[in-house]
C-alpha cells in the first residue's frame, strides 16, 4: 500500500514539473546563479565594479543579444554571427554574412571566457568589452544601424521598457546602460566545463586517456607559450606566419600604426574547436589538421613573424603524424558540451 | 526715525560705492568657490570669409588653387584651463569641460563654462578628447561623447575605439573620379582625424593643446553679471594652407593613417584671438 501511494505523489509531482513551461524554469533564480570565477581559471580582467551582473541586467543582456532590431532591417541579431551551437560563432563560414547578406573579411570569433579578455577583435582596436558592440551595431556589412536608432526602436516597445526598469530601475535607454546590459550577457558566456577542466578541478576521478596525456604533455611543451592554459591563449597579438590573403589584412597594425604591429592577430583559444571550425582569423583553414600542418611546414617568412617560430631552420613548430594525433586527442578534451547547451545562454 | 533715515542714506551711499567700484574694475580676488558665467566662442571662417555650409555656387579656393564646398565641419574642444594675469590658474571642472563645435549649427559655437571672478590673459584648451576620457567608462561617456551619435554625424570610431575629433567634409571638382579621389564620382573628400595615443599599444596622437595668449586682442575681465566672451575666429582654411599645405586632389581621404599625423599639425594654425567681450 505504501508503495503505491508513493508512486502516485511521484507521478503527481512528475506532472506538475512536466506542465511548468521550459521558460518558468529558466526563471528559476536557481539557475542564475551570477558570475562565479572557475576554480581553475586567473582572476577576470573585466571591471566588474563598473557593471554589477544581476539577474534583470543578464536577462535583458540575453533579449538583446538575440534581438534582429539592433540592425538596420531588424533582421541580423548578435546571435545570427555567434550561434550558441557553435560556440558563438558561425561555424561552416570562413567569414559572416550580415546584412542584406554582405560579406565581412574576418572569421567569427567566440563569444566565450570575455570577461579574461583585455583586447577585443583579431586585429585589436577594442580595449573594453562595453564598447565592443557599437562595432558590429555600426559596421556596413554586419549590422549597418546606429545606435541611436536602436535606442529609439526598443524604447517603444513595452518589452523592454519592462526590461530596462526591471534592470536599471527606470525604463529610460542610454548607450551605457545598452552596452552594460550586453555585457552582462556575454560575461555569463563561460566555457569552464571541458573534460580538461574537470581533470585539472580533480572532479568525479575523470582522467585523461593514455594519448590525451602524451598531447598535453607534448602541447605544453609546444603550443602553451601562446595559448596559455586555462584560457588556451595569452591574449596578445602575434604574426604566425600565414601568407597575408588577396584583400591584404594587416592585423593589429591596422588599428595601431606600428610597423611591429603588421599580419599580427589575436592568438585564439583553443576551447571548443569541434565547434568553431574553419580556423584562422579569415577562416581559411577547414579542419584542425591542416591547422597543423601549418604549423609543421607551412609557415612563411614574414617580418614581425613570432620568435617561438623562427627557433628551427624550416621555422615554424615541427608535428610528426604520432605528435599530431596525441595533440588532437588533447585538443578533444577542450570540448565544453555544456556550454553549447547551457539553457541559460539560449535564444528563450 | 531719523536714525533709520540715516542708515538707509548710508546703505544707499555703500551701494553706489559698489557700484563704482565695479566700474573702476578692481580685479576681484581670486576665489575659486564663487565661480560666474564665461564663454569662449569659436567663429568658424575660411580665409577672408564666414563659413557657410554647401557654398557650392562660390566655392573657397586654397593656396594650391583648389576650388572647394565645405558640408560638414565639427570638432571637439575639452579640458578649458585659464591663467589671470597675476599668475593664478583655473582648470575647469572636466565633466563639463567638453563641447563639440559644429559648423552647421551655430548654437554649439559657445563653449559656456564656470570660472572665478579675474582678469585672464590665457586661455588654455585641447582639441580633441584626452587619453583619460577616451578610456573612461562607457557611463561617463554622455552628452557630446556618447558613441551613440548617428555615423554621418558620428565623431565616434567604433572599430578602433577613440573619438574622431576633427571632422571636415566636402567636395571639390579636383578630386578624381578613381580609387585614389572617391570611386563614387561624388568628388567628395573627407578628413577624419583622430587618435589619442591608445589603450595598451601606442598608436598615433593628433590631440592638439592650444596655446591663446589674450594681452594683444583683450583680456577677459570676468565678473559676475558680465558676461565676458573670448571671441576667436577658428580658420578652417589654416587647415589646408598651414605649414604642412596639401592638395585636395593628391588627398581627398585622410582617416586614421600616418598621413593624418602631418595634416593634423595644421589644427593648430587654426585658432586666432580675434577680440574680447567683456
Amino acid at each position: 500500500m505504501g508503495t503505491k501511494h508513493w508512486i502516485i505523489m511521484i507521478a503527481c509531482c512528475l506532472f506538475i514539473i512536466a506542465c511548468k513551461k521550459s521558460a518558468d524554469l529558466i526563471e528559476d533564480t536557481t539557475l542564475f546563479g551570477g558570475f562565479t570565477k572557475p576554480a581553475n581559471f586567473p582572476e577576470p580582467s573585466y571591471n566588474f565594479a563598473n557593471n554589477t551582473i544581476t539577474k534583470a541586467g543578464f536577462e535583458l543582456g540575453r533579449n538583446l543579444f538575440y534581438e534582429g532590431r539592433l540592425s538596420r532591417n531588424n533582421t541580423i541579431s548578435c546571435g545570427s554571427c555567434h550561434m550558441q551551437s557553435a560556440a558563438f560563432t558561425q561555424h561552416g563560414h570562413d567569414v559572416s554574412h550580415g546584412i542584406d547578406d554582405r560579406l565581412g573579411v574576418r572569421n567569427s570569433p567566440p563569444i566565450m571566457n570575455l570577461a579574461w579578455n583585455k583586447a577585443f577583435m583579431w586585429g585589436g582596436g577594442v580595449y573594453d568589452l562595453d564598447l565592443q558592440p557599437i562595432v558590429p551595431i555600426t559596421a556596413h556589412e554586419e549590422m549597418d544601424e546606429q545606435i541611436d536608432r536602436v535606442m529609439d526602436k526598443l524604447s517603444q516597445l513595452p518589452k523592454y521598457q519592462q526590461l530596462f526598469k526591471a534592470a536599471y530601475g527606470s525604463a529610460e535607454i542610454t548607450t551605457a546602460k545598452l552596452m552594460k546590459a550586453l555585457s552582462q550577457f556575454m560575461l555569463m558566456c563561460i566555457s569552464s566545463d571541458s573534460k580538461y577542466d574537470q581533470v585539472m578541478r580533480k572532479e568525479q576521478h575523470v582522467a585523461f586517456s593514455e594519448l590525451e596525456q602524451e598531447g598535453l604533455l607534448f602541447f605544453r611543451e609546444k603550443c602553451a607559450a601562446c595559448h596559455t592554459e586555462p584560457l588556451f591563449t595569452d591574449g596578445k597579438f602575434r604574426n604566425s606566419g600565414l601568407l597575408p590573403s588577396e584583400i591584404d589584412d594587416q592585423g593589429l597594425y591596422e588599428s595601431t600604426l606600428n610597423v611591429t604591429d603588421r599580419y599580427k592577430f589575436k592568438v585564439p583559444s583553443l576551447r571548443n574547436l569541434r565547434y568553431t571550425a574553419p580556423y584562422m582569423h579569415d577562416g581559411r583553414f577547414l579542419t584542425l589538421d591542416v591547422v597543423l600542418a601549418h604549423y609543421d611546414h607551412q609557415v612563411a617568412d614574414l617580418p614581425n613573424l613570432d620568435p617561438f617560430l623562427t627557433q628551427r631552420p624550416g621555422l615554424g613548430i615541427s608535428l610528426s603524424p604520432s605528435e599530431r594525433q596525441a595533440l588532437l586527442a588533447f585538443l578533444n578534451t577542450l570540448n565544453d558540451e555544456k556550454f553549447i547547451n547551457n539553457p541559460l545562454l539560449a535564444e528563450q | 526715525m531719523n536714525i533709520l533715515k540715516n542708515i538707509s542714506l548710508l546703505l544707499l551711499l555703500a551701494m553706489s560705492f559698489l557700484a563704482c567700484t565695479n566700474k573702476s574694475d578692481i580685479t576681484p580676488d581670486f576665489d575659486q568657490t564663487k565661480l560666474v558665467p564665461f564663454s569662449v566662442e569659436f567663429d568658424n571662417i575660411v580665409g577672408d570669409r564666414i563659413l557657410s555650409i554647401n557654398n557650392t555656387a562660390t566655392p573657397y579656393v586654397n593656396s594650391k588653387g583648389e576650388a572647394f564646398s565645405i558640408s560638414q565641419l565639427q570638432y571637439f574642444i575639452s579640458n578649458i584651463k585659464l591663467t589671470s594675469t597675476n599668475g593664478k590658474i583655473y582648470t575647469v571642472n572636466a565633466d563639463s569641460s567638453y563641447f563639440l563645435i559644429k559648423g552647421a549649427d551655430k548654437s554649439t559655437r559657445f563653449a559656456k563654462i564656470n570660472v572665478p571672478e579675474g582678469d585672464y590673459s590665457q586661455l588654455t584648451f585641447t582639441l580633441g578628447v584626452d587619453s583619460l576620457r577616451s578610456t573612461m567608462d562607457i557611463s561617463k561617456r554622455t552628452g557630446p561623447l556618447d558613441p551613440a551619435g548617428g555615423m554621418s554625424e558620428g565623431m565616434y570610431w567604433g572599430w578602433n575605439s577613440g573619438y574622431i575629433f576633427f571632422k571636415l567634409e566636402g567636395t571639390s571638382a579636383v578630386i578624381s573620379n578613381d580609387t585614389n579621389g572617391d570611386p563614387t564620382g561624388n568628388k567628395k573628400f573627407r578628413y577624419h582625424i583622430g587618435g589619442f595615443g591608445g589603450y595598451s599599444t601606442p598608436t598615433i596622437n593628433n590631440i592638439k593643446l592650444i596655446d591663446i595668449d589674450l594681452t594683444k586682442a583683450g583680456i577677459a575681465r570676468v565678473r559676475k553679471d558680465r558676461k565676458s566672451n573670448v571671441h576667436l575666429f577658428v580658420d578652417v582654411m589654416k587647415f589646408f594652407d598651414g605649414n604642412n599645405a596639401f592638395s585636395i586632389a593628391e588627398h581627398p581621404t585622410v582617416m586614421f593613417s600616418e598621413y593624418s599625423v602631418s595634416i593634423a599639425k595644421n589644427l593648430t594654425e587654426m585658432f586666432k584671438h580675434d577680440h574680447t567681450e567683456n
